[in-house]
């Protein structure tokens, strides 16, 4: 102990291990890994986990991973995992993880790219590929709720097929409750009439934020760090102020 | 039940030191010959092995340099919580304060005009990137006090950013040449993405205390916590002790 230290204000997010209860393949690179807890958490959309994999001399390597489920008492948590080629972790997870396997992990972590329902509205989401993650979360939390909040969702993906979640989404967009979602694809022709074949801009934008009720109250970003300068720029060049904008970015 | 809790003590010991040496063997030998318990009880007390993972191997011949839980990378991954702010340096300045009260005021041109320092240093993000043997040039803190005809007026100091970040770090961690606002990476002015056109640099601690966009530090009498400290991240954030979050 540090005189630094502060006494913890709450429980430690301890390490456990949990167990692989299922595993489905999103897109070509995208893996979603469902993991029950033996001690599980209470956990907001946009929270992520710590991941730490251990090798037969020791060694170890930790990863964060945002969970793409809603919070639900009891289940699974899940997390959806891009293959990266010249990865350490993500190729274990596509190519060596099964059902059954126990992983340790730690969580929930993380307390400011987070959104609950009944949190500011309405709210613009902007994912760049598996940066959707976070996002979905926050998508499924408010699709539970028994009244959901304005939300509009614009995803960043190559191609059609790797569009993740890309299904799910198109059936909230279709209960007709508030939600409302686009496809910007960066390498192929949109399917749909009102889905774009260009990155994001700032024109995009203003039509995605005129699909919500009022100018958006709180605006998360998350994708790489190109993606996210891209679509945060966007947003401030939109109209939206700086201080309603959150990002996160992966790397590293 | 004595020689039960003898063993979970020695296990916990081991596991600690396991986690800095990797000595996995050695160290489950000295389990046994401790405890006599059988060896798998004593493989499952010492450590979980992952199934089927490998990895990249120990962070060998780096002469210890990476921290535990960490990875080097080549390139230079970017974090930050908000759109990148682009500040012009005719815009930029930089406040000294004793608790809320301004000391001393640079603009751009009269901080470059102060001594210049260079810094080879590795650094750690909490994400758990490393990237060794970054090259950075600025004005040391040190220099930076002795300028304003300060000696490390409190225990403690706020960094501030032009974006509303702040972060906290003990004053002692600033001195003697431990750290320094950094104009230059690389031999170049620092991108808006790193934080240009000046960040803190205190490379010993997690990166997020190296504050970027930085426009002043404030002493205070307390430990006050900044940004990414109210939201459950640590206080000191010692990347060899894996201070991640406030409960490590």
């Amino acid at each position: 102990m540090t005189p630094t230290e502060v006494a913890p204000a709450k429980p430690a997010a301890r390490w456990q291990n949990a167990r692989i209860v299922d595993i489905v393949e999103r897109t070509p690179h995208i893996k979603s890994f469902f993991l029950a807890l033996p001690e599980p958490f209470v956990f907001r959309p946009g929270q992520h986990v710590d991941v730490r994999l251990t090798a037969p001399d020791g060694y170890r390597a930790m990863r964060s991973y945002s969970i793409a489920s809603a919070p639900s008492p009891g289940a699974a948590i899940e997390i959806a995992i891009d293959l990266l080629k010249t990865g350490e972790v993500s190729p274990f997870f596509h190519e060596v993880a099964a059902i059954g396997d126990e992983i340790e992990l730690r969580g929930p972590l993380g307390g400011h790219f987070v959104w609950s329902p009944g949190d500011a509205s309405p709210v613009l989401l902007l994912g760049g590929g598996s940066g959707l993650v976070p996002l979905m979360s926050m998508a499924r939390a408010n699709q539970q709720a028994a009244t959901p909040s304005p939300m509009a969702l614009l995803l960043s993906a190559r191609t059609w097929s790797e569009a993740l979640y890309r299904d799910e989404l198109i059936g909230f967009a279709e209960r007709n409750n508030g939600f409302a979602v686009r496809f910007a694809l960066t390498r192929a022709n949109p399917q749909r009439s009102h889905d774009y074949a260009r990155r994001v801009d700032a024109e995009m934008l203003r039509d995605v934020i005129a699909l919500l009720p009022a100018a958006p109250q709180i605006v998360f970003v998350c994708g790489s760090n190109a993606f996210a300068n891209g679509a945060a720029d966007a947003a401030l060049a939109a109209g939206i102020p700086r201080d309603r904008i959150r990002t996160e970015r992966y790397g590293g | 039940m004595g020689r039960k809790r003898i063993v979970i003590r020695v296990c916990l010991r081991l596991r600690q030191e396991f986690a800095q040496s990797h000595h996995a063997a050695l160290l489950t030998a000295a389990l046994l010959l401790v405890s006599g318990v059988p060896s798998a009880r004593a493989l499952e007390c010492t450590i979980m092995v992952t199934r089927g993972f490998t990895g990249r191997g120990a962070a060998g011949g780096n002469d210890g340099r990476v921290p535990p839980g960490q990875h080097l990378v080549d390139d230079f991954p970017v974090l930050s919580a908000g759109p990148t702010p682009h500040i012009a340096t005719d815009q930029w300045s930089f406040t000294l304060k004793v608790g809320p009260k301004p000391i001393k005021r640079w603009n751009w041109d009269e901080f470059n005009a102060l001594p210049q320092t260079q810094l080879t240093r590795d650094i750690h993000c909490v994400t758990t990137w490393s990237k060794l043997d970054t090259r950075w040039e600025g004005v040391l803190i040190d220099d930076v006090l002795s300028a304003a005809g300060l000696d490390a007026p409190t225990d403690f100091t706020l960094a501030h950013s032009f974006d509303g970040y702040s972060t906290n770090v003990p004053t002692k961690d600033l001195l003697a040449g431990r750290a320094m606002v950094a104009l230059r990476y690389n031999g170049e002015p620092i991108e808006a993405d790193h934080g240009g056109p000046a960040r803190l640099l205190v490379p010993h601690l997690y990166f997020w205390k190296s504050a970027k966009w930085l426009n002043g530090l404030q002493f205070t009498d307390r430990d006050t916590a900044g940004f990414w400290e109210l939201r459950g991240y640590h206080m000191y954030g010692d990347p060899w002790r894996e201070q991640r979050y406030d409960t490590d």
